[in-house]
């Protein structure tokens, strides 16, 4: 059994963020990563809205942290077991470590919808259907393409896959999806300047600083086409090319309109680690996000001393929100922490 | 007078009232019948229904068979109180009349007789009729205390719940437990004084002590008379209403009438042959999956008939069909709530206006028509689209660009007229075609199609249809030994009676049983019957469902309705697939360029 000061789980922003503030107050962070590679779901993102910055670069600054001297990242460490062990929590993990800290830090984070549970959406079915994870993908590496590997010539944005979707049992919004799309969109322009774009959705949110600039500024200098509807049916057509059928709230009239790549604006979900500790810790609410003592003035602490929350395992936030939070989360433990030394 | 005393006449003026109401209702009832029910009765009262209704109304109004094969406990309950009484009636009426000399005796001497015939004055079969009348008094006493134990634990008699009763049920319940102790009480006082009872009114006679006997035998026979008048009266007002009403129903029934699309008289019989036995509660899931247990059939029923009825009990229902299956009467519950949910105006406005014609093709032999749910499980169109093409067959997709709703929905929904209008649409479509058959994906659809429709083809669902071409080997299929339980979609099985088609496909597969098959199939949950149920309530059922269907932990999960799919796919337990999926999924690819040899048409069933 291994001795530290904090156990972080999870290897994502919130994870190493808060491990970083943590070490740089002389506390000794173990922090575990299920996967092979740290930065979560960073780790596929292309640019961050609203203002365009290179995720990569996000990245390396992410990465420079981990190095901190009194922090031991541990890769390929899926938790499986947290329990209360008189005043500390002890932290198991899949490949057989095994911890001991006064304090724990859940950052396991979120997982995206799964679109097959949409089966009118043709995700799974039809090649053309592809969720905003793999279009972020193929901005990456600069090739926008149908899956005949052709240059699409129209390209729609669906919003509220698996968000506010009461068939699907999500009630609540994810809050990042609406800019999502804006920026995706200014993107595959930027990439493809003959490309129609059209982002269907039921509401416009742009409740963040510049997003509704950039949402003005999509239309204004982009020529991306908003409509308000929800895309109820996708069929191919004779050209192997995706027919969507939505009803357009605004002039309330049945729409079909044929497109050559449906990118699926995916919604954020608990993770399957969050859902899994958040049950075994007893702090798991709505939805399976872990839940705090009090939104307002005490959003990192939980009902158990020592346990303590950040970032997304709490609902969807957005990259700023993320680290902000965990920062908060640090210098809460920091001082649980000085507590228990007095 | 002889034969005669005051305490006679509450029974009398009772039995008068009761008879008076009865009739007066039945009339009343008869009178509004439809149409189509008159022409009905009138067409088949004169003939060897009539024979086979009286068959039934001993089989089901006095021996309770259906009961008894539910709940042989509870079937003997019924049976005692309702033939045990019968009985008694009919053999102390004979027992009368012998007595008397004469058929046409008072009509209480057979009621109170035992209080009357103490001369000891001899008549044939006196003995044996006396033994008769005490085994049936006993019979009926060993119902009742079966009938105290289920109001005080009904779990006792195998049931989970009992229904909750009105104010006349519980005065006509009362009343009818009073009678046969007190009629017991009062026949053995009467014998201990003059020695004229029978093997059980004589040894509880010698119970009671003499010198009490002479004052309790006259308040007995008072109290046995007034619990009867009590009972009459309150009869009509309570459930007890059912005893009579059940053989003019079970008259209508063998006669052919139907249930139909607005309410009649037979809406009143039907409302008013209900026991409230309580057999649809237990059959529930919003009961047993859901919580919820105040809008059962059982409740519907009563509300109906009091006209009490709130939108919640007429709404809230998946209409899936399993208290009618379960109900011991025999009552057309799902079709009884539907014509109180049919909409007698038409109001606002029709939803459908803009839809595109369809034009229909010529020269196919099959239209396919996927249905609205079916667009939404696009997985099922692709088989659907592997199965006639390996079959070779000449169809045509009808709604694959653009499509009319089948109507069903808002029918449920009871929206009757904008439905008859999609009706129209849809016929002159498919029946403009001139093809040779229908197959739709959507047992939704293939319902209404069969009920609501009048077309120039048949039509099949498609596990009909697979199972056709797989029989006549138009299409074959790979060896496999996935595990596999189907599951009986509400509208296709109970609501269609398609039972052994897809079992006859899937066992191709290795199929596993659960314990919810065929008429005793659970909802899925999704059904759109139930335009008010609370999401996590649908949730519960549809969990409660997916986890009986696979607790086996079968490899797949195979429905036959695209709605049942969509809701346990979200369950996320099992793998699941539609028939056609795992079927075109094991279609065995003919290597060689020669087909079977096409039937100009499929060997319809």
């Amino acid at each position: 059994m291994n001795k530290a000061d904090v156990v972080v789980i999870g290897g994502g922003p919130a994870g190493i963020e808060a491990a970083y503030n943590l070490a740089r107050d002389n506390h000794k962070v173990v922090l575990v990563e299920k996967e092979e590679e740290i930065f979560g779901h960073m780790q596929t993102a292309y640019t961050l809205f609203p203002n365009f910055q290179d995720a990569s670069e996000i990245r390396s600054s992410l990465l420079q942290k981990t190095k901190h001297g009194n922090i031991t990242l541990y890769n390929n460490a899926e938790v499986t077991q947290v329990s209360r062990e008189n005043d500390f929590w002890r932290v198991q993990t899949i490949n057989g470590l095994d911890f001991i800290a006064p304090a724990v830090l859940l950052a396991s984070g979120f997982k995206t919808f799964d679109a097959r549970y949409k089966e009118e959406l043709g995700y799974g079915i039809y090649k053309g259907v592809i969720t905003s994870v793999e279009f972020e993908e193929m901005l990456k590496v600069g090739k926008i393409q149908t899956a005949n590997g052709e240059k699409p010539r129209r390209i729609a944005f669906l919003n509220c896959v698996g968000s506010r979707d009461e068939k699907v049992g999500n009630h609540y919004c994810s809050r990042v999806c609406c800019i999502n799309a804006v920026k995706l969109s200014i993107e595959a322009k930027k990439q493809l300047p003959e490309v129609e774009a059209y982002c269907f959705y039921m509401d416009i949110r742009m409740s963040g600083q510049f997003y509704e600039e950039l949402y003005r500024k999509s239309q204004e200098d982009f020529d991306v086409n908003y409509i308000r509807g929800r895309i109820s049916e996708v069929a191919p057509t004779f050209d192997n090319r995706l027919q969507v059928k939505c009803e357009d709230t605004l002039s309330q009239t049945p729409l079909k309109m044929t497109v050559d790549l449906l990118v699926l604006m995916i919604g954020i979900e608990a993770s399957e680690g969050t859902a899994r500790i958040g049950e075994q810790v007893g702090v798991n609410g709505e939805y399976n996000f872990s839940k705090s003592i009090s939104l307002h003035t005490a959003d990192n602490k939980t009902k158990h001393r020592g346990f303590f929350l950040a970032g997304t395992c709490k609902r969807p936030l957005t990259v700023p929100e993320t680290m902000a939070d965990a920062r908060a989360a640090a210098l809460e433990i920091d001082l649980y922490l000085k507590s228990l030394s007095q | 007078m002889m034969n005669y005393h005051p305490f006679v006449i509450p029974f009398t003026v009772g039995a008068l009232f009761l008879f008076g109401v009865v009739f007066y209702k039945f009339y009343a009832w008869i009178a509004a019948l439809d149409r189509k029910q008159k022409f009905m009765v009138k067409q088949n009262i004169f003939s060897f229904k009539t024979i086979r209704a009286i068959g039934e109304i001993f089989r089901e109004a006095l021996v309770h068979r259906n009961i008894y094969r539910k709940n042989p406990v509870l079937g003997y309950m019924h049976m005692s109180l309702a033939f045990g009484w019968f009985l008694l009636i009919v053999v102390g009426k004979i027992k009368a009349s012998l007595y008397a000399g004469t058929f046409f005796e008072p009509p209480w001497l057979g009621i109170f007789f035992n209080f009357f015939a103490v001369d000891g004055h001899a008549f044939s079969h006196s003995e044996m009729l006396t033994f008769t009348m005490d085994f049936l008094l006993l019979i009926i006493l060993s119902g009742l205390a079966l009938a105290i134990i289920k109001r005080v634990k009904s779990s006792l008699l195998g049931m989970r719940k009992t229904t909750k009763h009105s104010r006349f049920d519980r005065i006509a319940l009362s009343s009818l437990w009073f009678i046969f102790p007190l009629r017991l009480m009062a026949e053995s006082t009467t014998a201990s004084l003059h020695g004229n009872g029978g093997f059980l009114t004589n040894s509880v006679g010698h119970l009671i002590p003499s010198t009490i006997a002479p004052y309790a035998e006259l308040p007995l026979w008072w109290a046995y008379s007034i619990s009867l008048f009590v009972f009459f009266v309150a009869l009509p007002y309570s459930r007890y209403m059912h005893i009579p009403t059940e053989v003019v129903l079970i008259f209508l029934r063998n006669w052919g009438a139907d249930t139909g699309e607005q309410l009649s008289g037979y809406t009143d019989i039907q409302l008013n042959s209900c026991s409230r036995c309580g057999i649809c509660i237990d059959a529930c899931q919003l009961n047993f999956a859901a919580g919820i247990s105040n809008v059962q059939s059982v409740y519907f029923v009563r509300d109906a008939r009091y006209k009490t009825l709130s939108d919640e009990v007429v709404n809230n229902c998946l209409m899936c069909g399993r208290c009618s299956n379960e109900c011991p009467v025999g009552l057309e519950l799902t079709l009884v709530r539907q014509q109180f949910r049919n909409k007698q105006e038409i109001p606002g406005k029709f939803y459908y206006e803009y839809t595109e014609p369809v034009e229909s093709k010529a020269g196919v032999d099959v239209i396919y028509y996927a249905g609205c749910m079916t667009h939404l499980t696009p997985s099922i169109i692709i088989s659907m689209k592997k199965i006639f093409e390996a079959a070779g067959v000449n169809y045509w997709f009808m709604d694959e660009d653009k499509g009319v709703c089948c109507g069903r929905p808002l029918r449920q929904q009871g929206f009757i007229q904008q439905s008859k209008n999609l009706v129209i649409k849809n016929s002159r479509i498919i029946n403009s075609a001139r093809a040779k058959l229908l197959v739709t994906s959507c047992p939704i659809c293939y319902k209404s199609f069969r009920e609501e429709y009048n077309l120039n083809l048949p039509v099949m669902h498609h596990t009909e249809y697979i199972e056709g071409l797989l029989a006549d080997g138009r299409i074959t299929l790979n060896a496999s030994n996935v595990t596999v339980v189907y599951h009986d979609p509400c509208e296709l099985g109970r609501g269609a009676n398609i039972y052994e088609q897809p079992r006859n496909i899937l066992r191709n597969f290795s199929l596993i049983e659960s314990n919810y098959e065929k008429e005793n199939s659970l909802c899925c949950g999704g059904s759109l019957s139930d335009a008010i149920l609370d999401l996590r309530l649908q949730l519960k059922i549809r969990d409660h469902a997916l986890g009986e269907l696979t607790k086996d932990k079968p490899d797949v999960l195979v429905t036959a309705c695209p709605l049942c799919k969509k809701s346990f796919v979200h369950g996320n337990k099992a793998r699941v697939m539609d028939i056609a999926e795992i079927v075109a999924g094991n279609l065995k690819v003919i290597a060689s360029k020669k087909r079977p040899v096409r039937k100009e048409e499929l060997q319809l069933v």
